[in-house]
């Protein structure tokens, strides 16, 4: 900043601002230029999703320690979950991540309309993975899969008289096993619910970035807010991604 | 690094312009293609009896799909060298912490439950 031409007998107030009015407003003074400030805020976000990982990757570690403990149990439990639904929903996440980055993509070369459109898909596709959820939810509830004081082990005990468990050919797991599917869908209510927290604050955070938006607020070329947003975004894409094969598919067979 | 001196053309070299690269929504439709493609792949694969390597196969297509999210989307292919540092230290973080947990479980109470 001090290497630029600055004519030492002007008096006046301008001589303090040696680059004349060339500082876009969104510049912070205690940056050097708007890529440091750029670089500086993108790498506080990774450190932010850095702890993020760890702590998702702390459930990722009690699963598999878990699944492979209790594993008859697992992958009884984990017939109950409904694969189509899942597929659906990883669709769904799957394109609001580039609905996201696209909305990224607009921020930064100016496109005011474009930008509202793709946030609102976002915030859409978001909302319709929450209703999915809602109704995989409900029929947990329904079948007193929760864990706690209603939980039932009649599917486990019994499987013939449960749709899902007959269609999957579970044959009757002894008591001592069965009790321990109450593990899986703690893990499953934990993981799923953590996930789907993080979906409810970012459709949050969409939905003030939408107003902004709409005032113009990402499209003046500084677009640091909407790139971030997308980081923490697609993280939550990327635990579903690991989320679905772990908790979906990968006992279909046994 | 090329990338970073990529100016948009609009902008001359001054002082507000972000020296930063800008994807193509191109890159961006074709990677929300394949990673359509893979979640069918890793559902029609879940229906194949593989044994032991049904996990194996539906995590592999897990970190294919998660490093195009994370190198495309989320833009580490395009960004600075202390964000790609950032994120691989953060990869092998969480690794070093697993396998460390897991083999403590292995090497004691494994089959002891």
């Amino acid at each position: 900043m001090s290497d630029s031409p600055v004519i030492l007998h002007d008096t006046s107030e301008a001589a303090g601002h040696a680059h004349g009015g060339e500082h876009p407003s969104y510049l912070r003074h205690h940056f050097e230029s708007v890529e440091q400030q750029a670089d500086t805020t993108n790498f506080a976000m990774w450190l932010f999703l850095l702890t993020e990982v760890m702590f998702f990757g702390g459930l990722f570690t009690a699963y598999l320690i878990y699944r492979n403990w209790y594993y008859p149990a697992f992958v009884a439990a984990s017939h109950q979950l409904n694969i189509v639904w899942g597929t659906a929903n990883t669709g769904v996440l799957i394109s609001s991540s580039f609905t996201m980055a696209m909305g990224v993509w607009c921020s930064e070369t100016k496109r005011k309309s474009g930008l509202v459109l793709c946030l609102v898909l976002t915030f859409i596709l978001g909302l319709l993975f929450l209703g999915i959820k809602t109704i995989e939810y409900s029929e947990k509830i329904e079948k007193h899969h929760v864990p706690g004081f209603h939980y039932s082990l009649q599917s486990f005990l019994d499987p013939d008289s449960d749709e899902a468990a007959k269609a999957a050919g579970d044959k009757p797991l002894p008591l001592d096993v069965a009790r321990h599917t109450e593990i899986y869908f703690s893990l499953y209510f934990a993981m799923t619910g953590m996930h789907a927290l993080h979906m409810i604050i970012g459709i949050a955070i969409l939905g003030f970035m939408i107003f902004r938006a709409r005032a113009g607020a990402y499209t003046t070329g500084h677009y640091t807010f909407v790139e971030n947003f997308g980081l923490y975004w697609h993280f939550v894409d990327i635990i579903w991604i690991f989320l679905f094969p772990l908790l979906y598919l990968i006992s279909r067979h046994q | 690094m090329s990338e970073q001196t990529q100016h948009q053309a609009s902008h001359p070299a001054s002082h507000g312009a972000q020296a930063h690269h800008i994807t193509s929504p191109i890159i961006y439709v074709v990677i929300f293609i394949t990673l359509l493609i893979f979640t069918g792949i890793t559902v029609g694969a879940s229906y194949i009896e593989m044994g032991v390597w049904n996990p194996v196969v539906a995590l592999a297509i897990g970190v294919v799909k998660a490093s195009l999210v994370v190198l495309f989307f989320m833009g580490v292919k395009y960004s600075t060298r202390l964000t790609m540092l950032t994120v691989g230290a953060g990869i092998f973080t969480f690794l070093a912490l697993i396998s460390m947990t897991l083999a403590d479980y292995i090497s004691r109470a494994w089959g002891l439950w």
